[in-house]
């Protein structure tokens, strides 16, 4: 890999810009393709240049076969570089602080929102992006794409329905929000009233997490992030 | 654990350590990696990163300190398919199929 390559694939990721590197396996040229430029040692025919697109948006790495199909006629590789996968947990409360740091050993960036400044602090969270303003306004503001997964667990539906009503809408591949049968039923008929649609509704992953019979905070965690990643992997699962 | 395997590679080199980029380019049955998954390795022995479970990666590291030295790439198979004794396998039956880079 060219020094020039790899300072700017270095860059595109640092900058949180989605990037495939191209491989020549023949000749060990490389090329970068964005979703809107292309750099490095070779050209790319369009059907090509249009197919490692479609890999880079399906975060799918793999060889792209020659159209030819001989044997050997394998001759690119394609490595998609996206940005993370994202986490907005709303609530900077104590199972908050477990998911965190699971969360990020899972490959996750974090952001716990909070609008109550004892919850969401430094001290509390470490490292952690920390968001202090309303959840429906902090969730509107980051964007939420298919690649982000947002839970709820404040309890309290001043800051917890708002996120849903936002996060329902949203592309987001996964909405969870902690509490019990019984909390979930009144945030069902609370959030129905607001004009939520049924559809809307079976969205969310309530009571959150895989049923391992989590008792603490971070047993908690384990089970919801356990449940984020069954839903990532393995469709229809959870 | 960020995926920050290219990141100490180039961090290695910055160094003036020799770097090569290890990548599993194919897959066949049940390879415990997959595609995409990455390993560098620097001429002093470090790694960081992994292609398999831990099955195929003495052999990898072998292929990078060769790639080290010349600056060619290779392209390595491991896996049942091969019955070449000496062909470090993958006890899980699979294939893999792993392309190495020297990182200049």
């Amino acid at each position: 890999m060219k020094r020039d390559i790899t300072e700017r694939l270095l860059a595109a990721r640092k900058a949180g810009r989605p990037v495939a590197l191209v491989t020549d396996l023949g000749t060990g040229l490389q090329t970068l393709v964005y979703e809107d430029a292309i750099h490095g040692g070779f050209g790319l025919e369009d059907d090509r240049l249009a197919e490692v697109r479609d890999r880079l948006r399906q975060d799918r790495s793999g060889l792209i076969t020659d159209p030819e199909g001989e044997e050997d006629g394998v001759q690119l590789f394609v490595q998609t570089h996206n940005p993370p996968l994202r986490l907005l947990v709303v609530g900077a409360v104590h199972i908050a602080q477990a998911l965190a740091p699971l969360a990020a050993l899972t490959g996750y960036a974090v952001t716990v929102i909070d609008p109550r400044g004892s919850f969401a602090t430094e001290s509390r969270f470490p490292g952690v992006s920390l968001h202090d303003s309303w959840p429906d306004e902090a969730l509107t503001e980051l964007k939420i794409d298919n690649r982000t997964a947002v839970v709820t667990l404040t309890h309290d539906p001043k800051l917890d329905d708002p996120a849903l009503l936002v996060a329902l809408r949203s592309p987001a591949f996964y909405v969870g929000s902690l509490g019990s049968r019984r909390t979930h039923a009144k945030r069902l008929e609370r959030l129905t009233e607001q004009g939520v649609t049924d559809a809307e509704l079976a969205r969310i992953h309530a009571p959150v997490g895989l049923d391992i019979g989590a008792v603490t905070p971070a047993e908690i965690a384990l089970s919801v992030m356990a449940q984020i990643t069954a839903v990532r992997r393995k469709a229809g699962a959870a | 654990m960020r995926d920050d395997i290219l990141e100490q590679a180039a961090g290695w080199r910055a160094e003036g350590r020799k770097v090569a980029l290890a990548t599993v380019v194919a897959t066949w049955g049940s390879s415990p990696r997959p595609v995409g998954s990455q390993m560098a390795v620097d001429d002093a022995g470090s790694m960081i990163g992994s292609v398999s479970g831990g099955c195929i990666e003495g052999a990898v590291v072998h292929e990078a300190r060769k790639t080290m030295e010349d600056g060619e790439p290779r392209m390595i198979s491991f896996g049942v398919s091969n019955e070449m004794a000496w062909e470090v396998g993958l006890a899980c039956g699979g294939r893999v199929q792993v392309y190495v880079e020297a990182v200049e």
